[in-house]
């Protein structure tokens, strides 16, 4: 039985929306802004009307008020109370729910050691917490009452970038062990796909598809699901031959290139457009994912401007800073040189051939 | 490099040093038309020693005193009561605010003939001039300061699991509580503002009534007196509860 249900869910905004979420799961809901992820969180919380029904373990609960569905939500601006200090954000939930100050006390400073705010419980939100500590409180405060369900709306937003990817595996790892079961609106794929075991996309009010990031990734179901992923270019796989820690040589059509490789037979390789350095001159270093070939196309989409060239008998799409394209000075026709990391190429494996192979190992294991 | 000067807190009392030794000057050298509508601020000062001394002033001190506070208290208490409701839910404040946009203008002396009329000339009118006074304004204050607090902070609030009680106890009045505590600054002089008029029109005691009876006799020292009395009680009113609204936020804000 999943852990969160949402049947047919409509509403100003919502349109028909089927979705579930299982139990520890991280279901991450992407989408770009105005999508309607947030409402979506809010008809989970009972903090806007709708239409369809939601059920928390196979139970409905539309007609339980905000108050007693037992969701934390962590809203995207953190939304500590400022009159109260660290402790007393922790214990609110708590102490609304009426329970004896001394378990309040215990659970509260269990909190604080978990998420390691301790030294902080006297401090008051706008009075020396920095935004990880304020997202760290928040979420403290979130899980303290024990929901059920565990709603975070965009929280890394206004974090710089290096301290929202701390926090983001901080985030992963406590959610893990919590298991509890969470889904996680982002409108920046790269943090769904780190973030969510599965990712459901959303776009103008529906539900366009769910799976996990490399099911959406080689498998979008149409253009909106494809854009909001970057457009990947993918191409198929000829042939692989593993290489040595973790990688492996594979073959396209008149391309070689190294990629990721967990011992299953690689059926697919994906890279973004995003993804590829793209430059005038011959990269120096070794000779590995270095492609060159012609520009074939050029298409401005401001602030970026995508680039297609021409590598082998495939053909791939970069996507560069249109500031930084323009330095290049490249035309349509010229020669470009290409870089693509191996740890950005998204690899497909072939899962009846892996289970095979697996099975194979085992056997000969075996004897 | 140059360094921002610092300011001594003793450098606001030096003009009001120089007006004063002016003030004492001009009098005594009779650059102004006599001891008659000037009298030097030392003269001031004696009478202001012997109001005290012989009790005129401390009675009708306490007489004005007594009106602002029941006056005050009780347009704040209510005002603050009514804010809440109006301020929490929309509906009594969408069934309210016209009736009280339309009474709010009016000022509070405007009332005076009215009153007179109603409750006569007795203890009651001056305090009830000082409710109207006092009502508005924090009423108007507690409306807005509950209104904008931040909605996402109700619906975590919310989601934590308190009651519309507890959200309104816990989070949206003491959140409210700087807006509250200007309304309250701002009136707290006001109703001493308010309590002179009404004394010096229609009630025969106060300072405001004592400021009458000195012009009616001629003696400008007393009114001078009442004046600076005046002065210091609003001051103090108001710097109280500048205190106060500091005191309750300056934790968090």
């Amino acid at each position: 039985m999943p852990s969160v249900e949402l049947r047919n869910i409509n509403n100003y905004i919502c349109r028909d929306i089927t979705l579930t979420a299982q139990h520890g799961e991280l279901l991450a809901l992407m989408g770009p802004t105005g999508a309607g992820k947030t409402t979506l969180l809010n008809v989970i919380a009972g903090l806007v009307p709708y239409e369809g029904m939601v059920l928390f373990d196979g139970v409905p609960v539309d007609k339980l008020s905000p108050r007693k569905r037992r969701v934390g939500y962590l809203f995207q601006n953190f939304c500590l109370f400022p009159h109260m200090n660290v402790y007393e954000n922790v214990a609110f939930g708590l102490q609304v729910q009426g329970l004896k100050k001394a378990d309040i006390e215990l659970r509260v400073r269990e909190l604080l050691r978990l998420f390691r705010i301790e030294h902080l419980s006297e401090r008051y939100p706008n009075k020396g917490l920095s935004g990880g500590e304020k997202q760290r409180v928040a979420l403290a405060r979130a899980v303290a009452p024990w929901p059920k369900v565990l709603l975070l709306d965009e929280p890394f937003n206004s974090l710089d970038l290096r301290t929202a990817k701390y926090l983001r595996m901080e985030l992963r790892k406590l959610q893990s062990s919590l298991k509890i079961t969470t889904l996680y609106v982002t409108h920046n794929q790269r943090e769904a796909s780190e973030m969510g075991d599965r990712i459901a996309v959303i776009h103008e009010g529906s539900l366009e598809q769910t799976g996990t990031h490399s099911e959406l990734f080689f498998g979008p179901k149409n253009q909106n699901v494809s854009n909001l992923l970057g457009s990947p270019n993918i191409f198929t796989c000829k042939r692989s031959f593993p290489l040595t820690s973790g990688l492996a040589k594979v073959e396209l059509k008149g391309v070689s290139l190294v990629v990721p490789y967990d011992g299953r037979p690689i059926e697919k390789v994906a890279i973004s457009p995003w993804s590829i350095y793209i430059s005038q001159k011959k990269p120096p270093g070794p000779q590995i994912n270095r492609l060159r070939g012609p520009i074939l196309e050029i298409d401005y989409h401001s602030p970026v401007v995508k680039v297609r060239v021409g590598c082998g008998d495939e053909s791939m799409v970069v996507e560069a800073q249109e500031e930084l394209w323009d330095e290049t000075g490249l035309q349509e026709g010229d020669e470009a040189f290409l870089i693509l990391p191996p740890r950005w190429i998204k690899v497909k494996c072939n899962e009846i051939q892996g289970a095979i192979l697996c099975q194979k190992n085992t056997n000969l294991q075996r004897l | 490099m140059n360094r921002p000067k610092k300011i001594r807190p003793w450098w606001g009392i030096l003009p009001v040093a120089i007006f004063l030794a002016l003030w004492e000057g001009a009098a005594r050298l009779n650059l102004m038309p006599g001891q008659l509508f000037l009298p030097p601020f030392s003269v001031v000062m004696q009478e202001f020693y012997y109001l005290i001394a012989s009790g005129v002033l401390v009675d009708n001190f306490l007489s004005s005193l007594v009106r602002v506070v029941i006056g005050f208290c009780a347009g704040s208490i209510v005002g603050l009561i009514i804010g809440t409701f109006m301020g929490w839910k929309e509906i009594l404040n969408k069934t309210f605010n016209p009736i009280i946009s339309l009474v709010y203008p009016i000022p509070a002396l405007g009332w005076l003939p009215l009153l007179m009329l109603w409750i006569g000339v007795n203890e009651m009118l001056p305090i009830t001039i000082i409710f109207i006074c006092s009502f508005f304004p924090v009423l108007y204050n507690t409306i807005t300061g509950i209104r904008e607090v931040n909605k996402e902070l109700i619906n975590t609030a919310r989601t934590l699991g308190a009651s519309e009680r507890h959200i309104l106890i816990r989070v949206v009045l003491p959140l409210a509580l700087p807006n509250i505590f200007t309304g309250l600054q701002l009136e707290a002089g006001m109703a001493w503002r308010v309590v002179i008029a009404a004394e010096m029109v229609a009630i025969p005691t106060g300072i405001g009534a004592l400021m009458m009876r000195a012009e009616s006799l001629i003696r400008v020292d007393i009114i001078i007196v009442c004046l600076i009395v005046l002065s210091l009680m609003c001051l103090l009113f108001e710097r109280s509860f500048a205190y106060l609204g500091q005191r309750f936020t300056s934790k968090w804000k």
